[in-house]
C-alpha cells in the first residue's frame, strides 16, 4: 500500500464515520458509543498478527497481553451493545402493538 | 509461493467485506428501527475477519494466541452479561481502555522487534503507542471513578504543568524513536511509562460530572490508535475501522460537550465536575416537605404533569414502578410527558435506554428542546433524582461552575415535587436552587418506595 493511497483511505474512512454519525438520535448515542467501541476492537486482528510474529519472550508477553485485552474489548462491546439495543427492540414491538398512535 | 498467495487474497477479501459490514452496521445502528440488526451486521464482520486472521502467512504462536483470546473473551462475556444498565457507561470505558491497550501493546512489539521499517511506518507506530496507552491507563481512572472506586479527585498547583511536561517527555522520547536516533529498550520502555502515567494525570483531576465527554473522547482516540496501528500492520480491516471510530467518536464527543455547554478544552483542562467545593452560592429559603398523599392528589387532579427522570430514579431501580404510577396518571386522562435532558443519567441517550428496558415508549419521551417551553403550563414537574439539570442558578448565577449550561425549565411551573434520597447536593455538589423555591415541595425517599406510594394514593383518590 503506497503513502497516497493511504491517506486517501484515511481520508475517506474519516468522512465515512463522520456522515454516518451525523443524523443520530440523541436516544441512540449511549448504544452507538457503544456499537463504536465494538468496532474498534478489530483491533484484535492486528493483536493477533503482532503475536503471530513475536520472537522474544518479552515481545511474546506484551502480545498476548495485547490479544487479552483486544478480545475483551471486542466481545464486552459486543455483549452490551447487543444488551442495550434488544431493549429498543421491545420497545418498538410493543409500541406497534398498543401505541398512541 | 500459490498456497501464500491464495491465502493473502482470502484474507484481503474478507477484510473488505468486514470494513463494509461495520460501516453500513453503524449506519444501521444510527436508526431505532434498525438499529439492532446493525450490531449483528458488525458481529459478523469481526468474526469474519478473526476467523481469516488465522490464515496469515507465518503465524506462528497458536499456542499464546488461542488462550488470549479465551480468556478475554470469557472475562468480557461475563462482566458483558452481569452488569446492570445502569453501570454501563463504566463497562463501555472498561472495555474502550482495553482496546486502546491492545493497540498499545502492538506499537509495543513491533517496536521492541524493530519490525518497523522507515520514518513514517515507526513514527505512525509511536504516534498509536502513545494514543493508546493515554486512552488506557484514562480509561482505566474513567471506571474506576464511575464505578466508586476512586471517589476523590487529585488536585494540585502546576497539574496542568506536570501533564505539559509528561506530554513533552513522551513525545520526546517518542522522536528519538521515530527519527532512528534511540530505540534501546531502556527508550522505548520510558516511552511507554510516561504515556501511560500521562494518561492517568490527565483524567485524575476530572470530575465525575464530565466522564461521560471523556470517555467518548478516549473512545475517538482508540479508534484513532487502531487505526494508526492498522497502517503499520498494512491491515485494511483495522486502518478503515479504526479511523471511522475516531471520526465517529470525535463528532459524538463534541454533540455531548456542546450539550452540557462546555467546550472540550474546558472539561480537560478546568477541572470541575468534582463534589464538595466551597462554591456554594448562597441560596435562600428552605427546604418545604409533602407527605406522598398530598403529592397523589395533585397528579391524579394535574391537567398536565412532566416528569424528569434522573440518575438517582435509575440508581434505586425505580423506573419500572414510575412508568406505572405514570400509566395510572395516562389513564385517569393526565397529559403526561418525560422530559430529558441531554446528560440525564451518565451519558447522553442513558437515560432513553434506561426508560426503554422499563417500557416507556419513545413518544412519551421529549428532549430539551421540544419540552422546555412546555413547562409553563405544565401543573406539576415531577423530579425524580435528578438534580443539575433542572438547577435554574445555571441561568442566573454567573459564579457558578454550571453557568451557561442548558437545563429543563423546571422551575417554571406551578408545582414542582422533588423525590429525593436525602438533603445532599448534586453529582456535580453545587446546591440547588429550584429545591428552595416557594412552588417546590420534597418528597424524601428511595424513588421505589415513593413511587409505590404515590401509586398507592392515586388509587386512595379513586
Amino acid at each position: 500500500m503506497t503513502g497516497m493511497v493511504a491517506l486517501y483511505i484515511f481520508m475517506l474512512a474519516a468522512f465515512t464515520g463522520y456522515e454516518v454519525i451525523a443524523r443520530v438520535p440523541v436516544i441512540l448515542h449511549t448504544p452507538l458509543m457503544s456499537g463504536s467501541n465494538f468496532v474498534h476492537g478489530i483491533v484484535l486482528v492486528g493483536a493477533m498478527v503482532a503475536l503471530g510474529g513475536a520472537q522474544t519472550p518479552l515481545e511474546k508477553a506484551i502480545g498476548f497481553v495485547g490479544v487479552l485485552l483486544a478480545a475483551g474489548n471486542a466481545v464486552g462491546g459486543y455483549v452490551v451493545t447487543e444488551r442495550m439495543l434488544e431493549m429498543f427492540k421491545a420497545s418498538g414491538t410493543r409500541r406497534a402493538g398498543k401505541g398512541p398512535h | 509461493m500459490p498456497a501464500w498467495m491464495s491465502a493473502d487474497l482470502a484474507i484481503q477479501a474478507s477484510y473488505f467485506v468486514t470494513a463494509v459490514l461495520f460501516i453500513m452496521g453503524l449506519k444501521r445502528m444510527s436508526s431505532p428501527v434498525t438499529a439492532r440488526s446493525g450490531i449483528l451486521w458488525a458481529g459478523a464482520g469481526m468474526a469474519v475477519a478473526t476467523a481469516i486472521t488465522f490464515l496469515y502467512p507465518s503465524m506462528t504462536n497458536y499456542g499464546l494466541i488461542v488462550p488470549a483470546m479465551l480468556i478475554g473473551s470469557v472475562l468480557a462475556w461475563w462482566s458483558g452479561k452481569r452488569v446492570a444498565m445502569t453501570n454501563m457507561p463504566q463497562m463501555i470505558a472498561l472495555y474502550n481502555g482495553m482496546g486502546g491497550g491492545a493497540a498499545a501493546a502492538i506499537a509495543a512489539v513491533e517496536l521492541y522487534r524493530g519490525g518497523t521499517e522507515g520514518y513514517v511506518t515507526t513514527t505512525l507506530a509511536v504516534a498509536g503507542g502513545i494514543i493508546g496507552a493515554v486512552s488506557f491507563s484514562g480509561s482505566a481512572v474513567a471506571f474506576g471513578k464511575l464505578q466508586g472506586l476512586i471517589t476523590r479527585s487529585l488536585r494540585f498547583g502546576g497539574q496542568q504543568l506536570l501533564n505539559l511536561l509528561l506530554l513533552a517527555a513522551a513525545l520526546a522520547l517518542g522522536a528519538l524513536v521515530a527519527a532512528g536516533v534511540n530505540s534501546s529498550f531502556a527508550v522505548l520502555t520510558g516511552f511507554f511509562v510516561v504515556a501511560l502515567v500521562l494518561g492517568i494525570s490527565m483524567t485524575l483531576p476530572i470530575g465525575g460530572a464530565d466522564m461521560p465527554v471523556v470517555i467518548s473522547l478516549y473512545n475517538a482516540l482508540t479508534g484513532l490508535a487502531v487505526g494508526l496501528e492498522g497502517f503499520v500492520l498494512e491491515n485494511a480491516a483495522m486502518i478503515i475501522a479504526g479511523t471511522v471510530v475516531g471520526s465517529a467518536g470525535t463528532l459524538l464527543t463534541q454533540l455531548m460537550a456542546r450539550a452540557m455547554n462546555r467546550s472540550l478544552g474546558n472539561v480537560l483542562f478546568s477541572g470541575f465536575g468534582d463534589t464538595g467545593g466551597p462554591a456554594t452560592g448562597a441560596v435562600t429559603g428552605s427546604l418545604k416537605p409533602i407527605e406522598a398523599s398530598d403529592v397523589g392528589v395533585m397528579l391524579a387532579f394535574a391537567q398536565k404533569v412532566i416528569v424528569v427522570p434522573g440518575y438517582g430514579m435509575a440508581v434505586a431501580q425505580a423506573q419500572h414502578k414510575i412508568w406505572e404510577l405514570c400509566q395510572l396518571l395516562i389513564e385517569r386522562g393526565v397529559q403526561l410527558r418525560f422530559a430529558i435532558h441531554p446528560v440525564a443519567g451518565r451519558m447522553p441517550g442513558h437515560m432513553n435506554v434506561l426508560l426503554a428496558e422499563a417500557g416507556v415508549p419513545y413518544d412519551l419521551i421529549s428532549d430539551l428542546d421540544e419540552i422546555n417551553a412546555e413547562f409553563e403550563t405544565a401543573d406539576v414537574a415531577l423530579i425524580i433524582g435528578a438534580n443539575d439539570v433542572v438547577n435554574p442558578v445555571a441561568r442566573t448565577d454567573k459564579s457558578s461552575p454550571i453557568y451557561g449550561m442548558p437545563i429543563l425549565n423546571a422551575d417554571k411551573a406551578k408545582n414542582v415535587i422533588v423525590i429525593k434520597r436525602g438533603q445532599g447536593a448534586g453529582f456535580s455538589g453545587i446546591e440547588n436552587a429550584l429545591f428552595y423555591l416557594d412552588n417546590t415541595r420534597m418528597l424524601y425517599g428511595d424513588a421505589q418506595k415513593a413511587g409505590a406510594q404515590l401509586i398507592q394514593a392515586i388509587k386512595a383518590v379513586g
